[in-house]
């Protein structure tokens, strides 16, 4: 028995692996409790129609916490990404409806359309910007979210028996016998097969668990990191900065894009309006709030930021006020000589007793 | 103590490395900053396991030649020759896989990665695991991941750190983070190891023990070894040809000796700097 809680114990709960544990115990254990309430009949239908939206929004804030975090590289267009992963989801979904009938199916090939199409964005600014040293990346990001949100709000497509129909900026559809229109530009999608369940979203925080964290304790993860920490460095010894920061931003931009295949096909309508600044700025201040390079804290954060404005309607008004005061807060503190000595002193003190705890064991 | 030999160009290496490529030649390597000639006319042989110094007054370009041969500077004139590979061309990392690694004068370490963590790091040429396979555990990474820490902790041997291994690598003290970037460098398998000021900030036994290691990595790794010191202890006590810069050319190069009583290099360097 004492092995076993040994064993336990190393795998499971010892250095860098904690923060995995508590992660994946956290998400399994918020959804089963869902599931519970659910089932009990003890969850309002609005607090019920939050979930979906949360799992995605969890999703992107992992995503996001990889760029920033890990990688070291400030975006702040993520909502560009979650909106080409949406648009497309609903685009590939509603294509396939009357070949793939099968919801699950169908809305798996979404997504895996949706990640491609956003990784493919993603390497489309990540090539260019990430050779460059400094901040680029965040003007860049920036400007794509709001240049794509133009583009999604420009399109108009659909389809009749004889095909598919796309016109850019005016409404030239001509459409005959058998038409659904997908897109109608500013107006977006409606219409939409909601197809997206809780079950879903939790499934894919766990495969976006699986890659970050896997990602991040392999090779290519330290590589991001001491690019991260010291890019002359990590030159020094034959890393290839520029490569490694692509990969860590294609693999964030895809999982983005998942999210937003998510959120998307969780809804009968959906306007490219949705995906604007706000919300590349809403889901950092989950990453911020949560910790860099702290994923269960991304976690938390995001349910907490999320569910609290969401349940507090009287608040909604002020939430962007409190966001701001908060992240002020954050930035003063995490800033503060005075708060970081006292942070490493504590920290260092708990690291001894642990050490002398080790020692006492042993 | 080493006999140097003398090429007919005059350049000197160790007896037991002839007939054998240098491991470095820079002939003729300069770079301009602006108005500025930082370093000018910079040549030098280093033999394939040479300990060779580097040393000259602050200000006088040292930095910039290891800036130079890492390619950190694209040099405004001259050529690299790295074990006879013309690396003059060649990005920071390519020169880094063709054979040279370095250390910083002012540590650069990967500050929020373990100190294993910084090790294996420099280890890229020794995976081949791809990213796909690091996300789903295959089999290589298993392998390649486990050789890894082996050899992490075989290297963090030489300077007793492996008992540091799971530390964060800004943690560390001073002198162990020289250490480690040391360790770091040697973890990429250069041909040619540069040191800059590997002994700054060390106490006098940490200094000798520095000393001793050098020494024997050199003969361990058979791999030449080229340091920027100003500690001349150290410098006189281990290097076999030394080159000295001022105002970013070389005014002399010998043996510890011949540099010792060269009156030009007293004058220029050692004169200044008797009291630091
Ligand atoms: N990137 C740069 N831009 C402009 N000038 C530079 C640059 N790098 C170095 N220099 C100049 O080149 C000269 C040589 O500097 P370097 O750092 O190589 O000296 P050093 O010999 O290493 O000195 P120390 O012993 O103090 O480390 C200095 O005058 C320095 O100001
Ligand atoms: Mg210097």
């Amino acid at each position: 028995m004492a092995k076993v809680t040994e064993l336990l114990k190393n795998r499971f709960f010892s250095g860098k692996k904690v923060n995995r544990t508590v992660s994946y115990l956290l998400v399994i254990f918020g959804y089963v409790l869902m599931i519970i309430l659910m089932k009990a009949g003890m969850l309002t239908s609005h607090f019920t129609s939050l979930l979906v939206p949360l799992t995605s929004y969890i999703v992107i804030a992992i995503a996001l916490n990889l760029t920033v975090g890990f990688s070291g590289e400030l975006s702040l267009g993520h909502a560009g990404f979650m909106g080409v992963g949406a648009f497309s989801a609903v685009i590939i979904s509603g294509l396939l409806l009357p070949y793939v009938p099968n919801t699950t199916l169908r809305l798996i090939i979404a997504m895996l359309g949706a990640a491609l199409v956003s990784s493919l964005f993603g390497a489309i600014i990540g090539i260019p910007v990430l050779k460059l040293e400094g901040d680029y990346l965040a003007i860049v990001t920036l400007a794509f979210n709001q240049i794509i949100k133009t583009i999604i709000n420009s399109i108009y497509l659909g389809y009749d028996n004889n095909g598919i129909q796309i016109s850019f900026v005016k409404n030239k559809l001509n459409l005959g016998e058998g038409a659904v229109t997908i897109l109608k530009g500013p107006i977006g999608a409606n219409g939409i097969k909601r197809i997206s369940t809780f079950t879903a979203g939790f499934i894919l925080i766990l495969i976006t668990l699986l890659v970050v964290y896997n990602l991040i304790y392999s090779r290519k993860g330290r590589d991001i990191m001491a690019c991260r920490d010291n890019r002359i460095a990590a030159e020094s010894v034959g890393i290839n900065v520029t490569n490694i920061k692509l990969e860590a931003f294609v693999i964030s931009a895809a999982l983005a894009g998942c999210a937003g295949a998510l959120y998307g096909l969780n809804y009968s309508t959906l306007t490219p309006a949705k995906f604007d600044y706000n919300l590349s700025i809403m889901i950092l201040v989950y990453v911020v709030l949560g910790g860099l390079g702290n994923i269960a804290g991304t976690i938390i954060s995001t349910v907490i930021l999320y569910i609290l404005p969401e349940q507090l309607r009287f608040l909604q008004d002020y939430r962007m006020i409190i966001y701001a005061v908060v992240l002020i807060g954050i930035m003063l503190l995490t800033n503060n000589s005075w708060f970081k000595v006292q942070y490493y002193k504590i920290s260092k003190r708990i690291r001894k007793k642990m050490r002398e705890k080790k020692g006492a064991a042993a | 103590m080493t006999k140097m030999v003398t090429y007919p160009s005059g350049a000197i290496v160790p007896e037991r490395d002839l007939g054998y490529t240098p491991v470095l030649e820079a002939l003729h390597l300069g770079i301009d900053f602006g108005g500025l000639t930082a370093v000018d006319d910079f040549n030098l042989i280093v033999g394939k396991t040479e300990i060779a110094g580097l040393i000259g007054p602050n200000g006088a370009g040292k930095t910039t030649v290891f800036n130079l041969l890492t390619k950190v500077y694209q040099p405004t004139r001259g050529t690299i020759l790295l074990d006879g590979q013309d690396t003059s061309k060649m990005t920071t990392v390519d020169a880094n896989r063709a054979g040279i690694a370095r250390t910083f004068q002012n540590i650069r370490l990967f500050n929020n990665l373990s100190v294993e963590d910084n090790v294996k790091v420099a280890m890229g040429k020794s995976y081949s695991y791809s990213t796909l396979g690091g996300i789903i555990r295959s089999p290589r990474y298993y392998r390649q991941e486990e050789e890894a820490h082996e050899r992490a902790l075989e290297l963090l041997r030489i300077f007793d750190m492996q008992n540091l291994a799971e530390t964060a690598a800004g943690n560390l003290p001073y002198g162990a983070q020289r250490r480690l970037e040391i360790i770091r460098a040697l973890a990429s398998r250069p041909k040619l190891l540069l040191l800059d000021e590997p002994a700054a900030g060390m106490n006098p036994v940490e200094t000798q023990e520095l000393m001793d290691n050098i020494i024997k990595i050199r003969d361990e790794f058979k791999i030449a070894v080229m340091l920027i010191e100003h500690d001349m202890k150290l410098v006189m006590g281990i290097c076999e040809g030394i080159a000295v810069l001022n105002y970013g050319r070389i005014i002399a190069k010998g043996t510890p000796e011949q540099i010792k009583s060269n009156p030009e290099v007293i004058e220029a360097y050692l004169g200044k700097n008797r009291e630091g």
